[in-house]
Order: structure tokens, then sequence, then C-alpha cells
């Protein structure tokens, strides 16, 4: 009972801490420029943030179940070349539901290596994210993809819209994390989640297909990407076929940053739009105190490593590692 | 046992049975596909494909010792290209202007120190905080990187130093000065690994950190040293690779820890740590440089290059462990 207590002692700490920096984060750059709270820059940081964020969502589960997943932002380069390729050929309403299908079975694939073949995460996402981007190259031709009638399509909607005041991508982030965060939270699919990350093992043990979950949270993630690539395509009616490199990384460091264990078995919905959050907000306060754009990377560095260590020392109870 | 022993040939053997299968496979299909009348095993063509194996090669041998420790790097690629910018800046600042072509050695130095410290600063935070080198050199990965941004802004730097061009571009024993690094380099790192206390270490720890720590292995300094080891190969990588090209651009080295980690992983070491071997790293550098440059002969673009060999390194993934749990289940018997 009394270890228990204090490794919710410790877990708690852990959240406060990702909470406290946020706070004192926001304070700070608000007392450096009172622009950075205005409602026009906090809408504007949301909403740049929520492709991120919807890939982050889904990444979440991929965590929690012990897996990691850099596939991501080739992944999404893919979708949404595909959707704005599909777009003039049948049409947006037979072009959504197309890309969506395809993404998905490039998630399916991966859930099936990872979950029924077991092999491990890491290597096998790190060749999809190969593999995705010379399938979208040789699906594009290497042409960068445009819609050509900009103005006569309602395609603009789910990156450009906005409906009560609220731009639609926000809206989309918002309704897919609360979503996601109930099906996390409160089905026993989630818990079933938590438990192939905690202790896989044990949940085989109890009776947990961990084969089928891993695949299914491989399944969400493609579905998050999915919905990132339609927001990205909309957004910019057009597209590289490399739009989305290096985004896995800034996933899984929003990720990290709120607090999901890469061992998997503990991170939340929320706290992950927290560390997405994050992330956007510190962008975007050290370009409004003027520093370089790329300071964000030295400093990003810092709070992941700050962020991850101040959670493993209060779970260990000791500051410095044990390592001899 | 014998059965075993099969496996165990098979396994050692494979990635070279499978460059031979290239060979065979891109001779065949060059003489019907390919759009130059050059045959694919020409002997100007296959030193090209040594020398371009250089820099992935250097720095693979680095990332088998840290994943044999049963961590990863993948901030290689940033280590990479600071000390390129360091190595081309460094020539041209004002308190070296008297040195003439002496300014050489000093910017080598100053290249391999900054990887060095570099490689250090991953070390040390997983050794003292106790992150998982994944997380560490992920986060560092990024700030490396925007080191070298806020070094120079988007702008490539330049800095073409003609002795050092005719240095890089020299042919020795018929072999180019980027080869005779990555020859160097490898059999160092395979006498370190084979023959030392400190490579039988590494094995040690990575296959039982706890029994490592009982037998009074020094874990910490241990991965420490190696985490410097492979910033030292990220820089040595950059300085064979510019001295020749002159010019470095900020996002240099990008992917090039997906590249040095697929050639590793290729070569059979292990991810989980405790296994692996130099020369295999080596067959898996070839293997890919090899596909790379096969591919481009008969005709293939980037686009099949990315797809061909991220699905041979799942099937590589697959097919291990097939061969594992066959040995395991012989042993058993």
């Amino acid at each position: 009972m009394a270890s228990m207590s204090k490794a919710d002692i410790g877990r708690f700490l852990a959240r406060q801490g990702i909470l406290i920096a946020f706070a004192v984060f926001i304070i700070g750059f608000t007392l450096a420029n009172e622009r950075f709270l205005s409602p026009d820059n906090v809408m504007g940081v949301v909403r740049s943030s929520a492709i991120l964020g919807v890939m982050a969502l889904g990444v979440t589960f991929v965590v929690i179940s012990g897996n990691l997943d850099l596939s991501v932002g080739s992944m999404m380069s893919f979708s949404t070349i595909v959707v704005l390729d599909l777009h003039d050929k049948i049409g947006p309403a037979l072009a959504i539901p197309a890309m969506f299908a395809m993404t998905l079975c490039l998630g399916a694939f991966i859930g099936f290596l990872v979950g029924y073949l077991k092999l491990n995460s890491l290597i096998v996402t790190l060749g999809m994210l190969s593999a995705i981007h010379g399938l979208t190259l040789t699906y594009s031709g290497g042409q960068n993809m445009d819609i050509v009638d900009k103005e006569g399509t309602w395609f603009a909607v789910f990156g450009q819209g906005s409906a009560l005041g609220i731009p639609v991508p926000i809206l989309i982030f918002i309704l897919l994390a609360a979503l996601l965060g109930i099906i996390l939270a409160k089905t026993p699919f989630g818990r079933k989640v938590y438990a192939v990350g905690g202790n896989g093992t044990a949940a085989t043990f109890s009776g947990i297909k961990r084969a089928r979950v891993v695949f299914l949270c491989y399944v969400m993630s493609a579905f998050c990407v999915a919905v990132a690539g339609l927001i990205q395509a909309s957004r910019s009616m057009g597209s590289q076929n490399t739009v989305g490199q290096g985004l896995e990384l800034d996933v899984l460091a929003a990720v990290i940053l709120g607090g999901a264990s890469l061992l998997g078995g503990s991170g939340t919905i929320f706290k992950t739009v927290i560390g997405v959050l994050i992330l956007g907000f510190i962008q975007n306060g050290l370009l409004l105190i003027g520093l370089q754009f790329y300071v964000q990377y030295v400093v990003t560095w810092v709070i992941i490593i700050l962020a991850v260590w101040l959670d493993i020392a209060a779970k260990r109870g000791k500051l410095w590692s044990n390592i001899a | 046992m014998e059965a075993g022993k099969l496996s165990k040939f098979l396994k050692n053997g494979a990635i070279w049975g499978f460059i031979v299968f290239e060979l065979i496979f891109f001779s065949v299909a060059g003489q019907f596909l390919s759009l130059s009348d050059k045959a694919f095993m020409d002997v100007d063509n296959m030193l090209l494909l040594l020398k371009q194996s250089a820099p992935i090669g250097i720095i693979a041998m680095g990332m088998t010792i840290i994943m044999i420790n049963g961590n990863i790097d993948l901030s290689v690629g940033a280590i990479f290209a600071l000390s390129a910018v360091i190595l081309l800046d460094s020539m041209t600042w004002t308190i070296f202007a008297g040195l003439g072509d002496w300014v050489i050695p000093v910017s080598w130095g100053l290249a391999l120190l900054t990887g060095v410290v570099l490689g250090a600063i991953n070390g040390l935070i997983v050794w003292k905080t106790g992150v998982d080198a994944f997380i560490v050199t992920l986060g560092s990965m990024l700030g490396f990187r925007g080191l070298v941004f806020m070094y120079n802004g988007e702008n490539p730097t330049s800095n073409l130093n003609w002795t050092l061009v005719d240095f890089a571009e020299a042919q020795f024993l018929g072999l180019h000065t980027a080869t005779w690094f990555l020859a160097v380099v490898t059999f160092v790192i395979w006498y370190v690994m084979t023959r030392t206390v400190h490579g039988r270490n590494a094995y040690a720890i990575g296959d039982n950190r706890e029994a490592a720590v009982n037998a009074g292995i020094k874990v910490g300094p241990h991965m420490l040293i190696n985490f410097m080891i492979i910033g030292f190969l990220a820089a040595l990588s950059a300085v064979v690779f510019y001295s020749e090209s002159g010019s470095v651009n900020p996002n240099d080295g990008q992917l090039y820890e997906l590249w040095v980690i697929t050639a590793v992983v290729l070569g059979g070491t292990k991810l989980t740590g405790g296994a692996g071997s130099i020369l295999s790293t080596l067959g898996g550098v070839l293997a890919i440089q090899l596909l790379r440059k096969g591919l481009g002969h008969i005709g293939a673009d980037t686009s099949t290059v990315n797809l061909v060999i991220g699905l041979i390194l799942i099937a590589v993934l697959f097919l291990d462990r097939q061969l594992n749990t066959k040995g395991k289940e012989e042993l058993k018997i």
C-alpha cells in the first residue's frame, strides 16, 4: 500500500511537472510580449499545431501499446498527394474515402507486421518510412500535386473553413482528441492498449489478444494520419512529395513531452494534447520575442530531455541515474 | 547441433551471399535494361562504389558498437552536418590566416573535436540522467540540427581548398582516399570489438546489463566512450566527404541515421544489443550501396530505391527472426 501511494505521488509529480512548465512558459512569454496571449495569436498557434496534433493522437495509441511509429511523416505525404491527385480525377466526394482506404491499408500492413508477425516496430516503421516515401514518389512521378480549379470546389473547407468562428482544423483536432480520449480512457479496448503496453505477457495470459490490439493501434494511427493529410491538402490545395518529411520526430517529441513512456503502458490523450500545445506555443513564443526560427530546435531538445528526465527522476525518487 | 551450425553459417554468410546475388542480378539485368553500354561490374564502377560507401560506412561502424551496447544514436546526421560546417568554416577564420595549407589539419582537428564533444554530450546525458538513448538522441538530433541552422541560417557554407580536393580525390593502390578511410576505420573498430576488453565489455553490457554491472564493468563511462566514438566517426565521415565537395547545406546528413541503421540491421546486429559483427556491418553497407547503384544502373529512379530498401529491411527482419527461432528449436533438442 505504501509503495502504491509512493508511485502515485511520483506519477502525480510527473504530470504536474509538465503542466507547471507549460504555465511558466505562458507567463514568461506573456510578460515578454503582450500579443502572446491575444485570442488571434492563440488561435493561430492551435490552428498551425492541428496537423501535428492529429497525428500525435494516433501515435499516442501506438506508443502506449509499447511500440513506435516512425512512418507517420511519410504516410502523411502519401495521403496528401493521393487526395490531391484523386480530387481532380474523381471529385472530392470519392477522393476522400479512397484516400482513407489506401492510408488505412498501409496502417493495416504495418499493424500486421508488428502485431501478428511480432517484428520490431522501430525497424519496421523505419523501413516503411523509406518504402512509403518511394511509393509516394512513384505515385506522383516526382511531380508536385495541385488542384487545378481551386475556387470551384468545397474541398478547401477542411483546412481553410471555419464554423462557429473556430477554424475547422481546430474543430477536427478537438473532436478527434475527445473521441480518442474517450476510447482510450473509458472503453475495454483502451484498457487493453494499456495492458499490452504495460506488460505484454501478463496481458496475453489474461486473455487479451495482443496482436489484434497492436494491429488496431496502427490502423488508428493511420486513420489520424489520413485526417492530417486531408487537412494539409485542403489547407494548401497543392503539395510537394515531401510535405510530411521529418514530422514523425516532431510528433514523437510531442507525445514524449506529454509524458508517454516509450516503454509503453503510460500516457494519455490529454497529456499528448498538452505536449502538442507546448511545442506550438514555444515555437510561437520564441518567434514573438524576436529569436531566430531555429532556436526552437535547441529549446525543444532541452525541454524534451528535461521533461523525460524529471519524469524518470520522480519515479525512481533520485535525480541522477543508477548507472555505475 | 549440425543444424544449429548451419543456421549460424547462413546468418553470418547471408549478407555476403546477398551481395553476390546483387552483383549477378544487376550484371545480367544490366545487359538487357541498362541504357549505358558499360558493364555493371566494371572496375572503375566498383571502385566508385567503395568510395561512395564511405560516408555511411564510417558512421555505421560506430553505430554497430552503439547498437551492440543496446543503445541507438539518431543524431549522427546532425553531428555530420555540424562537423562539416565547422570544417569548412574554420578554414576561413582570420586567426588561422597565416597558416597557409597547414590550416587543413587544424580544421580537421576542430571538426573531429566537434564530433567528439557532441557525442560526449549525448553520452553524458544517457549516463547521468538514465533517459533512454533513443529519446536523448532524438532530442539532440533536433538540437544539433538547430545549431547548424543557427550557425549560418539556411545558406550553404562553402570553402573549396584545392590542396584538400586533390588529397580527397587521390587514389592510392587504386583505392580512393575515402575508401582507405573506410578500410582503416573498419579494421580499427573490428580490432577493438574482437580483440580488446572494451569490445568484450560492449557485448557483455548489451547482452545483460545487470550481469555486466555485477561483473564490475563500469557501464556509464563505457557508454560515454562509445558515444564519443560514434561522434568522432560521424565527424570523420564529414571530413572525408566535404574535403572533396567543399560545400555543406544545413540540411545535409538528414536521413543518414536511417541509412546507417538500415546498413547495421542488414548486417545482422540486434536492436536489443549483445550481438552483431563489424564485418557483417561492412557487408550491410556495401549491399545497400550496391542496391542504390544497381537500381540506378538498370534505369530505376530514386523512388524505387526507397521502396526496395524499405521492404528489404522488413524482409531481413522477418527472415532473421525465422532463422533465430529455428536455431533455438534445434538447440532445445
